[in-house]
Parts: C-alpha cells; sequence; structure tokens
C-alpha cells in the first residue's frame, strides 16, 4: 500500500515537475508582449500632434484574455534610460504572471507615466518612449498633462467634471493647538490609503497623536467605514471609544445574517468601474418605435446564410450613423468634437457572469455577410475570454439587444467615451393606424438611445432614429 | 550577531556584511568532514528528545556529546594551564569550544556577560520568538487568506507580556542549554571580562592564565550613528525592542537591512506602522536586485509601511516634554537638511559594531579597524605591522567578515582544526544567511550583479535559472504561493554560483543549495537527486533541474576540487 501510493506520488511529481519547468522558463524573460502604439491620435494634444515628434506611448499590454488592468511590479528601466530593441523595460502583473515587457524600438525610456505598484487598464498609456534624447523633454511635458489630466484612467479622460473628492474633502480646519502653520504629519497607512481613495492628505484634520492624521481620519474623509481587516490594537490600551464609535456610524447598513460577499471578477470590476464613471456625463434618452415587418423578412431570406440579427442591426445603425456622425462622435475633454473616422459598433454580449462589448469595426462598410461571420467568431472569442483590447475596446457606438427576453423597451447607460449607445426592444405585433385612419397589425420594436447631450442634441438622436428606422422598414439597402 | 556597521555606508566594501540576526539553522557550511555524520544525526537526537530545537546549533551539540563524550576534555598540557582559550562565549566561541574538546584539547572559554551572547539573548534566538508570533498574527489576521483555508477565527488579539514572555523564555532555555553542553563535557567557563596580556596569556578578572593557543570571539554590540540618543524607551535598538516592552503605533526603523526588516515584520503584525529611514537609494540593499524588488511588493508595499531612502537619520530625540520622537532627515549624500519625522518610537537597525574595547590588543600591537579586528582567511590575527600574531585567532562578529552567528561558529571549527593540525579554510561563499520575515529570505553565494562581475573578469558566462512557489503543490497547499527561488551557475561547467530564495520556508530550503557549494556538487549530479512529493524542496529541486549546463557529465570528476 505504502509502496504503491509512493509510485503514485513520484509519478505525480513527474508530471508537475515537467509543468514547473516550462513555468520557469515563461519567468526568464522569454516573454514578449509588446505594446507601443505610435502616439498621434488624441485630438486633445493638439499641440503635440503639430509637432511631429517621434514620441511612442507605451500601453498596458493584455497578458491574458481575462485581464482587463495590470499592475506595475516595476520599471527595469529608469527615466532617460536608453534602450534598444528587444529589452525588457517594465514588469508587469497580470492576474497569472509577472510578465516581463519588451520594446520593439530603440530609443529612451522618456517619462513614466504610470509607477510602480500602480494600476492602469489594459491599454492606457504607461510610458513615453522618445526616439531621440532631445525628445525627452518634450515627452516630459507631455507626460507630465498627461498624469495630471488623467491619473492613470481608460484611454479616454475622464470629462472635466470635477470629481466628488473636493466635495468630501473638508476645508481646513482650524486646528486648536496649532502653533502657527506646520505640515501635515501623517502615518504611513493614512498615507497609503489616501492615496488609494484620492483624497488629498494636507485637507484632512488630523485627529491621532500629536495631531497626526490616522488611517480613520482618511477613511472618515473618504466617507468609507473603516476597514474591518485592519489590525485589532493591543489590548491592553483600551480603544478609544469615541473615535469607534463615530466609525461605525457611517451609512453602510449592516450585513444581513447568512449574506455572502463574493467579491468582483477583473470583469465586473471594470463594469462597475465604467459605470460609475458614466455618471459624470450628462445623458438624455429618445425613443423611437420601427416597423419590422419587412426586416424579419429579409432575416428569413438572409438567415440561412449565417446572418444574424445582430449582424442587420449592426449594419443598419452603422449606415444610420455614417450619415450622422456626430451621434458617432465622442466627448473626450468637455470641449471638443472627437469625430471618429471609423464606425464601430460595439454589441454588449452576456457571457457567464460577466459583460463585455466586442466591436464589429466597419460596420457600415462591411458586408452583412462578413459582419456575420465576424460577430460569430467575436462571440466565439469572448466565450473563451481570448478578446484581444482592441476587440472589445475600440467601440464607437454600443448596440444592447434585450428583445429576444420579450422586453419591450428599456434603458441603456452611456459607456464611457462613446457618443451614443442603442437600447433594442423585442418586435412585437401592435396594432397601427396609418395616415388614412387604417387600422393594421405590424411587428413594431421600439429602440431607446441614450447619448451625451454635450455632443448630441435631441434633434440630432431624433434625425438619426429617423434614418435608422427607414433603414430599418427598408431593409434592401442592408444587403447591397 | 547581526549586521555590520558598514550598513549605511560602504556597502560595497563589505558585500556581505549586512547580514544579521543568525539564522539559528547553522549547519551547514562546515567541512565535509563534519557532514559526513549527518547520517547519525537522528541517532544523536534519541539520546535527548528534550532538546528538540529548532537551532541546528543543538543538533550539532548533541551529536558531539555522543561523539566525545568518552574523550572529555583533554588533558592540560604540560606548559600551558589550557590548550585553548577562548574570549567570548556565544555561538562562535561555544562551536569553537565542542570542536576543541572533541579534537582533545583543554579549553576553557570566558565570558563576561551571559553565556550565548548576542545571538541567544539579543539576536536571532528571541527575535524568532517574536517572529513566529507575527507570522500566526498575520496569518490570523487575513481574512482573505482564513477565507481560502475555509477557516473562520474570530477577531485576532495578542497580549503584549505573553509574547515578550515567550521571546525572554526561548532564550532562556537556548542559554541554559548552551552552558549545560558545556559543562558536561568539561569545558571551564571562567566568568570576568577577559583581555589578551601578551602572547598566549589572557587575563579574566584577577586572574591570569595561559593558553597554548587563543581564540578571541568578542561578538558585536547594536551600532548607533552619532547624533541619535537612545533612551532604550522610544528610541531603542533592537537590544530593546526584543523586549518587546510596548508596541508603538508608530515607529521608524533606521536600516533596512535583516534587523530592520525582521522587525517590521513584528511590528506591523501587531498594529504598528513603519517607516524605514534607509541611507541607501533602496531599500534592501544587501540582496539580489531581483529578491529585493519581489521582497519589497510583498513585504513592504501591501504593508503599513512607508520609507525614506536616500537620506540619513541625522538626529533622533526621543520622545519626552510631550513631544513625540523628533528625526531629522537629511540627504544622504549632498547632506542637506531633507525632512523631519515625528513618531512615537525609533529602532535603530543601522548594523553592529564589533566588540572589541579593553581586550588588551595593544600588548600585542594589533590595530582594530573601525573596530573589527583584521585576520587572514585562516582567522589568525594580523598584527599592526602587517605580521600574523601567533596563536591568536579571532572569529566571529569581532572580525567582521560575515556577521552570521553560524559564520562564527564554523570560523572557530576551522580555528580548531588548524591548530589541531589539520589545515583548513572556510569557504565563506558556502554560508547561507537568512532572514525571517513572513514569508522568509534566503541566500547563499553570490547575488546576480556579483556574479557577473566575476564572470565579466575571469571570462566565464553565468546563466540565471528561476523557479517559483507558484508552482509549488505544498507552497499552494498551505495558500502561500508567493514567492521565487533564483540560482546563478557556470552553464559551462554546472558550478553554483549563488541562490537566493523568497517563499514559504526559504530560510530551511536554502541548506541544499549551501552544501552543494561546500561540497563542490555540480548541477549535473545535484539534479539527479530525488526529492520528496509534495515539499517545498521541489522548489529547489526545479532549480536544478530548469538549468542548462553545456558540458557533458564526464567534468564533474574533476569538479570536486574546491576551497572548503
Amino acid at each position: 500500500m505504502a509502496v504503491s501510493s509512493s509510485s503514485f506520488l513520484s509519478t505525480a511529481s513527474l508530471t508537475n515537475s515537467k509543468s514547473n519547468i516550462s513555468f520557469a522558463s515563461s519567468v526568464s524573460p522569454s516573454i514578449r508582449s509588446v505594446v507601443f502604439r505610435s502616439s498621434i491620435p488624441p485630438s486633445s494634444h493638439r499641440r503635440v500632434m503639430t509637432v511631429r515628434s517621434k514620441i511612442r506611448e507605451i500601453f498596458m499590454p493584455a497578458l491574458s484574455s481575462t485581464m482587463t488592468e495590470g499592475k506595475i511590479v516595476s520599471w527595469i528601466k529608469t527615466e532617460g534610460e536608453k534602450l534598444a530593441k528587444g529589452e525588457s523595460v517594465v514588469v508587469v502583473e497580470s492576474d497569472k504572471a509577472d510578465m516581463d515587457v519588451e520594446t520593439f524600438y530603440d530609443g529612451y525610456l522618456a517619462a513614466i507615466v504610470v509607477g510602480e505598484g500602480e494600476t492602469a487598464p489594459v491599454g492606457a498609456a504607461i510610458g513615453l518612449l522618445a526616439e531621440t534624447e532631445a525628445e525627452i523633454e518634450e515627452a516630459k511635458t507631455k507626460a507630465a498633462s498627461k498624469s495630471s489630466a488623467a491619473e492613470a484612467v481608460v484611454p479616454s479622460p475622464p470629462p472635466v467634471t470635477s470629481s466628488p473628492a473636493p466635495a468630501i474633502a473638508q476645508p481646513t480646519p482650524v486646528t486648536a493647538a496649532s502653533d502657527g502653520p506646520r505640515k501635515t504629519v501623517a502615518t504611513p497607512y493614512a498615507k497609503k490609503l489616501a492615496k488609494q481613495h484620492k483624497v488629498d492628505i494636507g485637507s484632512i484634520a488630523g485627529t491621532g497623536p500629536f495631531g497626526r492624521v490616522t488611517a480613520t481620519d482618511v477613511e472618515t474623509a473618504a466617507g468609507i467605514a473603516p476597514s474591518k481587516s485592519s489590525v485589532a490594537p493591543p489590548p491592553p490600551p483600551p480603544p478609544p471609544a469615541a473615535v469607534n464609535g463615530k466609525a461605525t456610524t457611517t451609512n453602510l447598513p449592516p450585513l444581513l445574517p447568512d449574506s455572502s460577499i463574493v467579491p468582483f471578477t477583473a470583469m465586473q470590476s471594470a463594469v462597475s468601474k465604467n459605470m460609475i464613471e458614466s455618471l459624470s456625463v450628462p445623458t438624455f434618452r429618445v425613443g423611437y418605435p420601427v416597423n419590422t415587418d419587412a426586416l424579419d423578412a429579409l432575416y428569413e431570406k438572409v438567415k440561412p446564410k449565417g446572418v444574424t440579427m445582430t449582424a442587420l442591426l449592426a449594419k443598419a445603425a452603422g449606415m444610420a450613423l455614417a450619415q450622422h456622425p456626430v451621434v458617432n462622435a465622442s466627448c473626450k475633454d468637455g470641449k471638443s468634437f472627437s469625430y471618429n473616422s471609423n464606425i464601430n459598433v460595439a454589441v454588449a454580449v452576456a457571457i457567464n457572469g460577466g459583460l463585455i462589448t466586442p466591436v464589429l469595426q466597419d460596420a457600415d462598410k462591411l458586408d452583412l455577410y462578413l459582419l456575420s461571420q465576424k460577430w460569430k467568431e467575436l462571440v466565439g472569442k469572448a466565450r473563451s475570454k481570448q478578446l484581444q483590447p482592441h476587440e472589445y475596446t475600440s467601440g464607437t457606438f454600443t448596440l444592447s439587444n434585450l428583445g429576444m427576453f420579450g422586453v419591450d423597451r428599456f434603458d441603456a447607460i452611456l459607456p464611457p467615451g462613446q457618443g451614443a449607445i442603442m437600447a433594442v426592444g423585442a418586435s412585437k405585433p401592435t396594432v397601427v393606424a396609418d395616415k388614412d385612419g387604417f387600422f393594421s397589425v405590424k411587428n413594431r420594436m421600439v429602440v431607446n438611445v441614450t447619448a451625451d447631450h454635450r455632443i448630441v442634441y435631441g434633434a440630432d438622436l431624433a434625425a438619426f432614429l429617423q434614418t435608422f428606422a427607414k433603414i430599418i422598414e427598408n431593409p434592401d439597402s442592408l444587403t447591397l | 550577531m547581526q549586521s555590520a556597521l558598514s550598513l549605511s555606508f560602504s556597502q560595497s566594501s563589505l558585500p556581505l556584511a549586512n547580514r544579521p540576526f543568525c539564522s539559528s539553522n547553522a549547519a551547514p557550511s562546515f567541512t565535509p568532514r563534519n557532514l559526513r555524520f549527518c547520517g547519525l544525526r537522528r541517532e544523536a537526537f534519541g539520546f535527548s528528545p528534550s532538546k528538540q530545537l529548532t537551532s541546528c546549533r543543538f543538533q550539532i551539540q548533541n551529536r558531539r556529546i555522543e561523539i566525545s563524550a568518552s574523550a572529555g576534555n583533554g588533558a592540560p598540557s604540560k606548559s600551558f594551564d589550557y590548550d585553548l582559550i577562548i574570549i567570548g562565549a556565544g555561538v562562535g566561541g561555544h562551536g569553537a569550544a565542542l570542536h576543541a574538546v572533541e579534537k582533545g584539547l583543554k579549553t576553557a572559554i570566558i565570558e563576561g556577560d551571559v553565556v550565548g551572547g548576542t545571538c541567544v539573548n539579543r539576536g536571532c534566538v528571541p527575535s524568532k520568538a517574536l517572529l513566529a508570533v507575527s507570522g500566526r498574527m498575520r496569518e490570523l489576521q487575513n481574512e482573505h487568506h482564513m477565507k481560502a483555508f475555509g477557516l473562520q477565527v474570530s477577531a485576532a488579539g495578542y497580549d503584549r507580556q505573553g509574547v515578550a514572555d515567550h521571546a525572554s523564555n526561548l532564550a532562556t532555555k537556548i542559554r541554559n542549554n548552551l552552558t549545560n553542553s558545556m559543562k558536561a563535557l568539561g569545558v571551564d567557563i571562567l566568568t570576568g571580562f577577559g583581555a589578551v596580556l601578551g602572547p598566549q596569556k589572557v587575563k579574566y578578572g584577577d586572574n591570569i592564565i595561559t593558553g597554548k593557543d587563543i581564540i578571541i570571539a568578542t561578538g558585536s554590540v547594536p551600532f548607533v550613528p552619532k547624533g541619535i540618543e537612545v533612551d532604550g524607551k522610544t528610541v531603542i535598538t533592537s537590544d530593546h525592542a526584543l523586549k518587546l516592552e510596548s508596541v508603538p503605533d508608530w515607529i521608524a526603523i533606521v536600516g533596512s537591512g535583516y534587523i530592520g526588516l525582521e522587525f517590521s515584520d513584528v511590528y506591523t503584525a501587531l498594529g504598528s506602522e513603519v517607516t524605514f529611514i534607509e541611507a541607501l537609494d533602496q531599500l534592501m540593499p544587501g540582496f539580489d536586485p531581483e529578491i529585493s524588488k519581489l521582497a519589497q511588493r510583498v513585504l513592504i508595499n501591501p504593508r503599513k509601511i512607508d520609507y525614506h531612502t536616500g537620506v540619513f537619520a541625522s538626529k533622533i530625540t526621543p520622545a519626552k516634554d510631550g513631544k513625540p520622537v523628533m528625526i531629522e532627515l537629511i540627504d544622504a549624500k549632498t547632506k542637506e537638511p531633507k525632512d523631519t519625522l515625528e513618531v512615537d518610537a525609533a529602532l535603530i537597525a543601522t548594523g553592529r559594531a564589533p566588540f572589541t574595547n579593553g581586550l588588551g590588543l595593544e600588548n600585542i600591537n594589533v590595530a582594530t579597524q573601525r573596530g573589527f579586528i583584521p585576520v587572514d582567511e585562516r582567522m589568525r590575527v594580523i598584527d599592526g605591522n602587517g605580521k600574523l600574531v601567533p596563536h591568536l585567532y579571532c572569529i566571529g562578529d569581532a572580525n567582521g567578515k560575515l556577521m552570521l552567528a553560524h559564520a562564527a561558529s564554523a570560523q572557530g571549527i576551522s580555528v580548531v582544526e588548524q591548530v589541531t593540525g589539520t589545515d583548513h579554510v572556510l569557504n565563506h561563499l558556502s554560508i547561507p544567511a537568512a532572514c525571517f520575515t513572513h514569508p522568509e529570505i534566503s541566500m547563499v553565494g553570490l547575488t546576480e550583479p556579483q556574479a557577473r562581475e566575476k564572470a565579466e573578469k575571469e571570462g566565464f558566462k553565468v546563466s540565471i535559472a528561476k523557479t517559483s512557489f507558484k508552482a509549488n503543490t505544498k507552497a499552494l497547499a498551505e495558500n502561500e504561493g508567493e514567492g521565487l527561488a533564483k540560482m546563478i551557475y557556470r552553464p559551462d561547467n554546472g558550478e553554483i554560483l549563488g541562490v537566493h530564495i523568497f517563499g514559504l520556508h526559504a530560510a530551511d530550503l536554502i541548506h541544499e543549495a549551501s552544501n552543494a557549494i561546500a561540497l563542490g556538487t555540480r548541477i549535473q549530479e545535484i539534479k539527479l537527486a530525488v526529492h520528496a512529493h509534495p515539499t517545498l524542496s521541489e522548489v529547489v529541486d526545479e532549480l536544478f533541474k530548469a538549468a542548462k549546463v553545456d558540458s557533458p557529465a564526464s567534468v564533474t570528476a574533476q569538479s570536486v576540487k574546491v576551497a572548503v
């Protein structure tokens, strides 16, 4: 018995060791994930554009299919250091392992935008690469504007609306015991929390010993309940009851007995983050009924050829967007329209426990069959978590369809960085009166578009919807 | 035995000096001869089951009892009171004394304070007790970790005095064991401060004795840079900290070497917040850069710790008159004032200074260098004219070669080998070192930059193999997959140049590598050795297996010629 079990164990050990070896080799710098993009695009940096310099942005790579954000473990190179093609520049932590990221270009690491220990979403610029030494300075200024504008958020910079932080931060109160201006003393953990919750530590009144700012002060200022996991102070000194009492009066309701807490997955965290972010955009909604008899007839015809309803709708939306470019635009900085040259229709898909929006690129240009094919491919990838970042982040307009559930109408939330999203309800037989007063029963669906009112106005959206309805009602153009 | 005072200053000149709080697992690096007895260890243990302590010192000691019990302390030689006089009964002196008795020498050991020295009383031993507590506290407080096991624990707390008692009880126990082991063998333990009066002549108290050979093993004391006022309450050294008389809310730790790092582990687990002050530009300067990077990610960043690097604490004033501890920071390079900190306590962990004052070194014309007694590779003391002082040796922290308890002991054994007629040079590169944080850090041999520099000079190639704890079954079973093992080796002949481990029980895992270095075992040989599955030792096994050695196995025959 003992012998047999031990021989079993040793076999297991062998297989184990094999996998380990491959792991070991994967830790060594054989991993090549490179993410460089020549940075000319963001229209908000118009001045930089005109300089035509060769400054490249180093982007947070997607190291695994499930990775939506990554943490910078360490910068192997320092600012100003020369880089040769193929050298490791930065170590990024994904959900699976730490990986070295190498450069494809020679040049200089001009600026580090996202520092060690910080996280950035996939695709966000984490550093800048200058081609010549002379460009380092320029890149640095660029980096400075970048990090001040957007603290490593989603590729699209956040709207200018001031974040709620200032509202919460109290005005510096006059500390009773203060003798003249003195600097804020904050404990190490307080500083960490302040950074994490983006609270200006200078604006917090310290209640700790010698007026120092403690972790509890920061948590109170950030409006969160003190973390339970914080180390219980050694029992002998009785915990200050006053502080505890204050701390527990925060607005989170107590957990009901038997309830369980399941932390977000990476994807769910990303959704949550995007949803919160969407609150800062002023949106409005316009609904429109569309007759679908002709579309349904067309669908029956093309269905055997593999065309899906999603492709039909995406194509129709794409064609309508082509005529109303403003609905396909986005507002990046609160000051300007960013017109997108491509019409990329993102389509929301629910995948077990998550939500992702694979993108049908150039939906207006591709024909129905190609679109359908493309869509199947994307859905397959989404299910197996193999979507590349550009396949779910490059959307300029989003389509969300709950019609298959019988939903007759719903509101969608506008994803950050886009101008409009269309919510499609079910197509249902509806009694319709025509202009002569004759009643008939027609299949009808309600589409409801949510748009960013900073760039898309009511009339724009109405006109867009009218065009869309026309295309759906006379769908022959879809097959052209 | 703790780290050198050079920690903050000339790190490059003494690359190995930043070591410290002795790892209690001393064993492997002695001589092949000793290692041959390893197989007997189990039997040796059978005779003294009550002494199964973590300290390997005891394994050695017990073994010695077995081997030499019949020999007893040697008969006095005719012209001298003793064959060997050892000044200082720390771990180094103790190791030397036991080995001397085994070799038939009549031995005396002089101690002016308590048997056991720094390691047992104010260093490695009590700190391990505190770290054992901090490790459990940390684990119990980690909700996520507990939940992953399906364990439910209500709030974890501790009783400070109880923790402190555990540390002092452990020190007492080990001290008694040490004393008893020497008494049992007939080593004369003489009480008083020892000093060298002349060649082969030593004074302790009012007594003068003669010995054929003399070993100085007086060790070291915490080094406190000038400008820092230690009051023992709010500004303290490791001596005070180990008594754990208080757990401050916020403590600044000056120095981020082993001592500082271990104490940061203890204090943060007990609820303190910690601020590191490090003179060099990065934390944990003595470690392999890759290891220190990872260690920073695990041991510093997620904890309630912040740090100031590239600064000296030029002035530290203890808390008094209702004011907190004030620390003035100046730039390490420009000396410009940089910042002032207000904290509840400050721990000075800037290394250790040799304890060599009052040793009567002037009587034999020996000049210390920054307090250290100069010695050659055989631990023979060198006098002011660069000549060897006959019959005088210095081991351990007092010579500053490698400030680790087990290194001192190994040096002592090496000296005894020499005085009993066997030439012996200790290979310091085979001496492992460990830092007992959670998880632990351990290393032996060269760091990667050191190896690359050596390779450049001597014209050979260097390769690196790495394995992760994330792929180790046992580590994952413990939910402790964070960790890395790294081996630096020569691909041309399979020589191991250095091994660095960060992860669960790293301190225990290093010995396979240090033994291999000590014995000159090549990778192509050791990779065929079998490891039980599933164990953490497979992390090291994988390391050997991941290495790619060019040469055919036939080279190994010549490889045995190693410096030991």
